[in-house]
């Protein structure tokens, strides 16, 4: 179809934008207004969640990571821990930089 | 007992000095005594859409830092005795204004008005607090449009915790004023509803402007709108607005625009 005709045919199919910026705005709004309150709770969780893991493992405080995120009808709480791999168990250094790619079947051409 | 009222917004261009002068002009029409204030230092313009600009010879700096007599600066309107124009500098630097200069010059002015109106400035920083920072209430303008209301979010939090009364511990009555707005775009969907907004912030509402040319007409001339033109539709709803202030019960209506033909060929309609 060129753009003339999708022109047109947009004007006739063209959905109102309100309700979707309604809804960003709900979204946006509901998390700026919670922000501000949860800083204490969120440094709360940081510090207790790095006690129960200290009991466990050994991890660097830096690399636990806390964040709430606000959808419209539930909030996500995320952890996120960064464990190091102990000495022993890392693969060496060259290995881990040798190309791999699929095996390719079949004949070449 | 006066009222001191800030005309507030966060984000630029929504109409907040065209309210000051046209609120401040229908109370005064009313009867009531009116100071309407531009704190936008350095970016003056309520004296200009109040025809005031060439009569500025002190402004608010001048006063709060005593260097001239409220009488000195206080500027009468031609039109209505009892609207007056405290204006803002235009060269001086914003951060010449103190809080405790703009303690006394409001509590002066308490004294002497039934009304203080705060234009402010755009922005949620200093210029802003400072002139919402003695009022008894505030009137928050808001387009129908996502950054506006966004930005009006945002004033609303710093009225219930910056102001003086707010720190007191006191309830700051806060009201909606949507302007700009369009019926017709509405109608359409392409502009969040007065509904829409009014649910998202959650205050009272004062009342809705329509878009109008005539807006734009009496600021060219330097009148307010409730002055140049009051039976237009802008100047209608500043008056409605400007009653309810005074505790009137007026009833509002969202203007409505009748679907056009296209509109009804095509059944498009607001979700
Ligand atoms: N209801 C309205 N209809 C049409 N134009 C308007 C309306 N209200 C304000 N305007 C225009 O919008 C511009 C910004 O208004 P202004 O009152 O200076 O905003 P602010 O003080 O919030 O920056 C001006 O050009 C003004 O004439
Ligand atoms: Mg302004």
């Amino acid at each position: 179809m060129n753009s003339l005709g999708m022109n047109i045919l947009s004007l006739f199919t063209r959905k109102s934008t309100a309700p979707v910026a309604r809804e960003r705005l709900q979204i946006l709004l509901s998390h700026e207004r919670s922000t501000s309150c949860n800083v204490g709770l969120i440094a709360l969780l940081q510090k207790e969640v790095l006690e129960a893991l200290a009991k466990h493992i050994e991890i660097d405080p830096d690399k636990v990571q806390i964040k709430m995120e606000r959808r419209k009808d539930v909030s996500l709480l995320e952890i996120d821990v960064e464990i190091p791999i102990p000495a022993t168990d890392k693969p060496s250094s060259v290995a881990s930089k040798i190309s791999s790619r699929p095996r390719r079947t079949g004949q070449a051409a | 007992m006066a009222e001191v009222l800030v005309v507030t917004s966060g984000k630029g261009g929504v109409g907040k000095t065209t309210s000051t002068a046209a609120l401040g002009a229908a109370l005064a029409q009313a009867g009531q005594k009116v100071a309407v204030v531009d704190f936008d230092v350095g970016l003056r313009n309520l004296d200009l859409v109040m025809g005031a600009e060439r009569r500025v010879v002190y402004d608010l700096i001048n006063v709060a830092n005593g260097e001239a007599r409220l009488n000195q600066a206080l500027i009468r309107d031609k039109r209505i005795d009892t609207l007056h124009l405290l204006a803002a500098s235009q060269t001086r630097d914003k951060d010449a204004l103190t809080e405790e200069g703009v303690r006394r010059v409001i509590g002066e002015l308490r004294e002497r008005f039934d009304w203080v109106i705060c234009d402010s400035p755009a922005g949620i920083e200093r210029g802003a607090q400072l002139a919402m920072r003695y009022a008894d209430l505030a009137v928050v303008v808001a387009n129908p449009e996502v950054s506006s209301v966004r930005d009006s979010d945002r004033i609303i939090g710093l009225l219930d915790s910056k102001t003086e009364r707010a720190e007191n511990g006191g309830h700051m009555e806060k009201h909606l004023l949507l302007t700009r707005y369009d019926a017709a775009r509405a109608g359409r969907g392409e502009m969040l509803s007065v509904e829409d907004v009014l649910e998202i912030l959650s205050i009272p509402l004062l009342g809705i402007i329509p878009e109008s040319e005539e807006v734009l007409r009496a600021s060219n001339v330097g009148s307010p709108v409730t002055l140049n033109n009051a039976t237009s539709a802008p100047a209608r709803a500043y008056l409605d607005a400007a009653r309810r202030l005074c505790g009137e019960d007026v009833p509002m209506s969202i203007p409505m625009q009748k679907k056009n033909l296209f509109d009804r060929l095509f059944g498009r309609r607001a979700a």
